[in-house]
């Protein structure tokens, strides 16, 4: 059975590993510090974060460790935009090489996708650093983290195959992300946590699958200060619908792609 | 021997929008606008049917624009047909370029393994062979060096290495052999030669004649998005060449140049035949006014226009036509003993009266098609005959 299904996915594996491999090595092209660059960056912003809301802004102040609460916002909002920024044009870059060779085009996308998750890895070492340093106390809750972080990737991914096939077709599609994930910026919790909204808007928003995740993150991993869909509406059933969106638009932007990826080549 | 690709009934129509909708506001816009046809259906292929065997060098030639680079991207699942069906059994492997997926921000060495990969090579195969593909390519010292650095020389040597690496049932070829310089096509010929003896099934797409008669066991003809013919690479490579041919007879019947005289006496009809032994030409004139005594010729020329032979009645002892009256009606037939090598030859008709006046003149009256099991790069062979004598040393 796994010998059956490693026959049939073995060119992609190939492929995606390659991809994958090729598109690490072009990230940080030509710059001196290189890889290290994937861990500078959120130290930098961690500090940017923390002159900005913990001490030029003290808004922070009835949530402990608000500079990791924050921190941990942007590092996984920053990976849901550039999943799906980079998601729009994936197929269409690719354009060339899909007029001259068959392949799954899927790989492009989970290529992608994964590529910005490695990176999201590393960042969360330097997330996990500062929890240490900030004495962040870690209860046992923190092991429904893997679980919320695969939320947040099955979210990515299927927007990134919806746009990416979108795209094809609509080319004014990456315009319309663009403002859309500025207006999603702010009304996701990145940069400040939901509880300094007023309820009715806490209670509307925290339905964003972004927004229910990184609460819940924050909540689970950092502190229990952070509201949560549950707290808010007094069930954890509640979860259900953010969660259940998720789950319907990963399926239906799976099957749009995989109708459309036969004709990508010469609609391109 | 069973079929390796089997193509049944297909067709391919290309959409081509007027205007292509492809921002929100045309889209919109195109609603309210849904009667006008804002598009065009390009027929690329229409009721293609073919089979190749397994293990057959089948090649796939016709003019620019013909449909049969489609083709070729739909029997490696690049497009889709619009209809009809399309099987392949072993593994399929396209060269519809060289060095596909290179990426010059990379090294050598990293896109051997990229490339390697659309190959269908995992790490631990390409890993296996590098020193070969390295060495193959000559670029030992350049690996480490990224692609953007490399000629486009070394980029094509890189890429042909790889290629040649495929493990292929069935490959799809499509001119690559067009780029390079003389060193790089007979490594490619080379290739050829060796995929022939392994018995791979190679699908060819190409102009170069030569190289469809060296190599393909059997060739497609396709022409005006449609199968013209299916045969051996001899029979192929000759109806091609007529493709072009055709064109220029037109002109001829058209005039343009290619016929004059003052039409006293013209011709009607040329039928040309090709026999074992003779080439049969009968020609009909008609006369319309009177001409007392008419002299009449044939030249033969080969494909690049050069005459092979020239005569007219006169200098073979026949005699001429004498007293015609308007609307009289002659006829003569020529026999020349076939000593035509292999390849496409005019037949050109001049009428002459015997005050050298020109009365027609017609330079490409009609074509003729010679077949031999042997080529030749001359265009007759005399009948010639040779002896011999060896005397050996005392």
């Amino acid at each position: 059975m796994i010998n059956r299904l490693q026959q049939r996915y073995h060119y992609s594996l190939i492929l995606l590993r390659e991809l994958v491999v090729t598109d690490f090595k072009l990230r940080y092209q030509g710059s001196f510090l290189g890889y290290l660059w994937s861990l500078l960056k959120p130290l930098a912003l961690f500090a940017i974060l923390y002159m900005v809301f913990v001490k030029a802004f003290p808004v922070g102040d009835k949530i402990p460790h608000y500079g990791v609460c924050l921190l941990a916002g942007v590092l996984l909002w920053n990976y849901f935009s550039e999943v799906t920024n980079t998601g729009v044009s994936a197929i269409v870059g690719k354009g060339d090489l899909l007029r001259k060779i068959n392949f799954p085009k899927y790989v492009i996308v989970l290529a992608g996708s994964l590529s910005a998750f490695i990176n999201l890895m590393i960042t969360f070492v330097v997330l996990a650093g500062f929890m240490v340093f900030n004495d962040v106390e870690i209860s046992k809750t923190i092991l429904v983290a893997p679980l919320l972080v695969l939320e947040l990737f099955v979210f990515a991914l299927g927007l990134a195959f919806l746009l990416s096939a979108l795209f094809v077709k609509l080319r004014d599609i990456n315009y319309i992300w663009e403002v859309m994930m500025q207006a999603a910026f702010y009304a996701t919790p990145v940069v400040y946590d939901l509880s300094f909204l007023p309820e009715k808007f806490q209670k509307l928003l925290i339905f964003n699958p972004v927004a229910q995740m990184i609460q819940d993150f924050r909540h689970y991993v950092i502190t229990d200060k952070s509201a949560t869909i549950g707290t808010l509406y007094g069930t954890e059933w509640m979860r259900v619908i953010p969660v259940g969106f998720v789950i319907v638009l990963a399926i239906g932007a799976a099957w749009y792609f995989r109708k459309r990826s036969r004709y990508f080549a010469e609609e391109i | 021997m069973s079929n390796a690709v089997e193509a049944k009934g297909i067709y391919k129509n290309f959409i081509l929008p007027h205007e292509k909708k492809d921002s929100i506001k045309r889209a919109f816009t195109g609603i309210f606008r849904s009667k006008r046809k804002g598009y065009e259906v390009q027929k690329a292929l229409h009721d293609v049917n073919f089979a190749v065997k397994e293990g057959e060098f089948f090649g796939i030639v016709g003019r620019n624009g013909s449909g049969k680079s489609t083709l070729l991207k739909m029997l490696a699942g690049i497009y889709q047909p619009t209809k009809g069906t399309i099987s392949t059994h072993g593994k399929l492997v396209p060269f519809i370029e060289l060095g596909v997926g290179f990426n010059p921000e990379l090294t050598g060495r990293e896109n051997v393994y990229l490339n390697g990969a659309l190959l269908g090579f995992s790490k631990k195969e390409i890993d296996a062979q590098y020193q070969d593909i390295v060495e193959f390519a000559e670029l030992e010292r350049f690996m480490d060096q990224k692609l953007k650095n490399y000629s486009s020389g070394m980029q094509v040597r890189l890429a042909f290495s790889l290629a040649t690496r495929a493990e292929a049932d069935i490959l799809l070829v499509d001119e690559v052999l067009a780029v390079g310089d003389a060193a790089f096509q007979r490594k490619c010929f080379e290739y050829f030669k060796e995929l022939k003896a392994n018995k791979k099934t190679v699908i060819f797409v190409t102009h170069d004649m030569n190289a469809v008669r060296e190599y393909c066991d059997r060739a497609m003809l396709i022409d005006k998005s449609e199968v013209q013919l299916i045969g051996s690479s001899e029979e192929i490579a000759r109806e091609y060449a007529l493709l072009f041919m055709d064109k220029t007879s037109d002109h001829a019947k058209k005039g343009n140049g290619k016929r004059w005289g003052n039409g006293d006496v013209a011709v009607t009809s040329v039928k040309t035949k090709v026999e074992k032994d003779e080439i049969v030409i009968t020609v009909k004139a008609q006369a319309k006014k009177a001409v007392d005594k008419l002299i009449y010729g044939l030249h033969i020329m080969g494909q690049d226009g050069a005459e092979i032979t020239a005569m007219n009645n006169r200098m073979i002892q026949a005699p001429d036509i004498e007293n015609i009256q308007p609307g009289d009606e002659i006829e003569y037939t020529w026999r020349v003993l076939n000593i035509f090598n292999d390849g496409v030859f005019y037949v050109m008709l001049t009428l002459v009266d015997d005050v050298a006046e020109t009365l027609d003149w017609f330079i490409k009256a009609d074509t003729f098609t010679i077949t031999r099991e042997q080529r030749s790069t001359t265009a007759v062979l005399p009948p010639v005959t040779v002896t011999n004598t060896l005397t050996k040393k005392k």
